[in-house]
């Protein structure tokens, strides 16, 4: 960056300036110049930010302290009532725990499989490129129709999974593959895997291919066995990329929605309720109670943001 | 002191900031306009070509159609018609009636009348109801579920409910009379399994939307109607879904899922596909919606009867739609003009009793397109004295909604532990005092 030095825009630093040695005023002007020039390329994400963030979380946080119905709006100020009714609803606890447990299991699983596949496709071979599209044509698709897709691979009435287990005679009843709470969160996760394994390989692959290769070629002259390569070396440089996949899938995961929403419902008798769709249900499935679901987006807001500063800390920890 | 660019962006920044969020507040803070109130004297409404807006939810969509185009062809005003998504059609009205534009006229499921008239989101319509002459005619049901504290908010839009089909094909293979149903719930236990009992591929006895509180709710409460009991006391805020009769009519179901003889996916069954597999010819007997009658006939030989209590009786739930003026509404008389001739024979039978809906004036249930005994039992049934609509302020939430109180209590009935059931009838009244 540094070495920029075009006569239009010259970079602010000091070091240029004192190369090019010119009167104090002008230096000035062009830094102005060129932080009103900043300023307008970041306006538009700006502009963005607030009419589509921060205007709506002011508006949620004003909700949540209002006594305020889907059908008849606003009646006042009633903070703290919201936030107290939200933690005591009966699916409150166990929301939280179903949508904990299923972050869990789609991290371990989804970061395993993703860097797993990625180590597999990044040599050049004669079939690499074909096997990383096909990887990749899963995340093509909307997360809404790849639940609608799941939802005929799994309906008991359309199944062809079902009906060719028990052609080949490993079942002999229908597998029920939403009926109990364990077969419910199995197949979501199976699912997210088959939709998102393709993007976070991308993800890692592009790590992976930022390592140096004389590094591995060092590590070979040295005698280093395969595993020991990948531990000392793969491992430890992928770092970054690893912990960005980390946090987009921990927090796509907290978030949860679409996915149950068409799979599942929530049910079987409420097993697979994520916070989500607990906050969906509160506003617009019987309660209708919008202030009450808002309490809760901003309790959900907070713990987000608490784990996301938690996991960037680790991370710059790390990198110390 | 001078003007850096910096300085100004962020002034225009705030500005710009404030002006969104009052715009944004504005816009759900609702309006405090009061609508025109109009003349409800005036017992035809006022053609006078204002274009009206209507809205309704998807699975009405083609009654809604052929209602809207008659009216269109034949008067002045225009009536404009919105169709939503069947799950996106409360968040849709609560949205436009927090914000106060709500369309001139919209349709509510039966089951949400008295929680959407309580939150006042129609227009009174008692004294121009009172002024027809035919108003002991209309659908008793429907009417008194868009009554709240006396006054009268909506007329029946399009009913649907709830009759017994059977499979004339395999009543047949089975030995049985194709031409008589089940009369008692016994009966349909025992011809149930009588159809399972052919042990054809893809033919179970029954099916049931297990995981779908609606369904439950239209197919099962007339059962217990039927044998005489009732369902919701204390102006619905007391569940009695624990009684004998009721615990009879779980037996049954239990009984035929014990004997495997409800199709596969009955316990996933989420409502959306409910219907399907006995239009595949796959299911020999179940409760289904007398509005898709001719859809199930191009496909299977149909047999209807009325939904039996225990030991006899007949009952339907009388569902479907009631429609109501908004409170916001700017056009009120030209609305009504809409409302009155929805009650008229132009409408219920040249329109709707020509598509195979039942008619809400019991006057018009003997019509010259009833001439199919199937529809004439289906209009009958409508008017049937144990036939209902249930009313309850938090009905949504107790009973429809996903991962219901309810949907518990009959999953535990059928498919789990069943000595639950006070505590989980406890459970539903719980929400209903809410």
């Amino acid at each position: 960056m540094a070495t920029v030095t075009t006569p239009d825009a010259p970079p602010a630093s000091s070091p240029s300036r004192a190369r090019t040695r010119v009167p104090r005023r002008r230096p000035g002007q062009r830094v102005r110049q060129r932080r009103r020039l900043g300023a307008l390329y970041a306006s538009p994400t700006a502009l963005f930010l607030l009419v589509f963030f921060v205007v709506p979380v002011i508006l949620v946080l004003r909700m949540s302290a209002s006594d305020w119905s889907l059908f008849v709006g606003d009646r006042g100020a009633n903070f703290p009532t919201n936030f107290g009714e939200a933690v005591d609803d009966r699916l409150f606890w166990p929301a939280i725990r179903f949508t904990l447990t299923y972050t869990a299991i789609t991290t371990v699983i989804l970061l395993a499989l993703a860097l797993g596949l990625a180590l597999v496709v990044q040599e050049s071979g004669r079939w690499s490129a074909f096997v990383r599209t096909s990887f990749l044509v899963p995340s093509a698709l909307g997360l809404a129709s790849a639940s609608l897709l799941f939802y005929g691979l799994y309906s008991p009435q359309s199944s062809p999974i079902s009906a060719f287990l028990e052609w080949i005679g490993v079942i002999d009843t229908p597998v029920s593959f939403l009926g109990t709470p364990g077969a419910a969160l199995w197949s979501t996760v199976a699912l997210v895997v088959w939709r998102f394994a393709g993007f976070y390989m991308l993800l890692l692959l592009v790590g992976l291919q930022a390592i140096p290769g004389d590094v591995f070629e060092a590590a070979r002259m040295d005698g280093a066995s395969r595993f020991q390569t990948f531990r000392s070396i793969t491992l430890p440089l992928l770092k970054p990329s690893l912990a960005l996949s980390t946090i987009l899938c921990v927090t796509g995961s907290l978030l949860a929605f679409d996915q149950f929403y068409v799979l599942t419902k929530g049910g079987p008798d409420n097993s697979t309720v994520t916070i989500v769709q607990l906050v969906y249900s509160m506003a617009f499935q019987g309660q209708n109670d919008l202030g009450r679901a808002a309490a809760l987006s901003i309790i959900v807001l907070g713990g987000l943001l608490v784990l996301n500063a938690l996991q960037f800390l680790g991370l710059r920890g790390d990198r110390d | 002191m001078t003007w850096t660019p910096r300085r100004r962006t962020a002034r225009w920044g705030a500005l710009l900031a404030a002006a969104s969020m009052t715009a944004a507040l504005a816009a759900c803070g609702g309006s405090a306009e009061p609508a025109a109130a109009g003349d409800p004297s005036n017992v035809e409404g006022v053609d006078d070509g204002t274009t009206l807006t209507l809205w309704t939810r998807a699975p009405l969509e083609s009654q809604a159609k052929a209602l809207v185009d008659a009216y269109n062809s034949s008067h002045e005003n225009q009536v404009e018609l919105t169709v939503v998504p069947n799950d996106d059609y409360v968040a849709k009205v609560g949205a436009a009636a927090g914000s106060g534009s709500l369309p001139d006229l919209f349709a509510a499921d039966v089951v949400y009348l008295p929680n959407w008239t309580s939150q006042g989101l129609f227009s009174d319509l008692t004294e121009r109801i009172g002024n027809l002459d035919y108003a002991d005619q209309i659908n008793q049901s429907v009417l008194d579920a868009g009554t709240y504290e006396d006054e009268q908010y909506v007329l029946p839009f399009v009913l649907d409910l709830s009759v017994m089909f059977y499979n004339k094909d395999l009543y047949r293979e089975a030995g049985l009379d194709p031409e008589q149903g089940p009369t008692t719930l016994q009966e349909f236990r025992d011809q149930a399994l009588a159809i399972q009992a052919l042990n054809k591929p893809d033919t179970y006895g029954t099916y049931f939307g297990g995981n779908c509180g609606g369904c439950g709710v239209f197919t099962w409460f007339p059962m217990m109607w039927a044998s005489g009991e009732q369902v919701l006391e204390d102006d619905g805020t007391t569940a009695d879904l624990a009684s004998d009769t009721a615990q009879q009519v779980y037996g049954i179901w239990r009984d035929l899922a014990d004997a495997g003889a409800i199709a596969p996916g009955a316990a996933d069954e989420t409502g959306a596909t409910w219907t399907a597999a006995f239009q595949q010819g796959q299911v020999g007997v179940m409760p289904y919606p007398a509005t898709l009658l001719q859809t199930a006939s191009e496909t299977v030989d149909v047999g209807v009867t009325a939904i039996p209590g225990v030991d006899g009786g007949e009952s339907t739930f009388v569902g479907g739609d009631g429609l109501g003026i908004s409170k916001d509404s700017e056009h009120p008389d030209q609305a009504w003009n809409f409302q009155q001739w929805l009650m008229s024979e132009a409408a219920q039978v040249d329109v709707l009793a020509k598509n195979n809906v039942t008619p809400a004036r019991s006057d018009f249930l003997d019509n010259q397109y009833a001439t199919d005994p199937r529809v004439q039992l289906i209009n009958q049934v409508s008017a049937a004295p144990d036939s209902q609509t249930p009313i309850a302020l938090n009905f949504q939430q107790a009973f429809n909604a996903v991962g219901s109180p309810w949907s518990t209590l009959f999953r535990n009935q059928v498919f789990g532990d069943a000595s639950t059931l006070d505590e989980d009838n406890q459970a539903i009244t719980d929400v209903l005092q809410q």
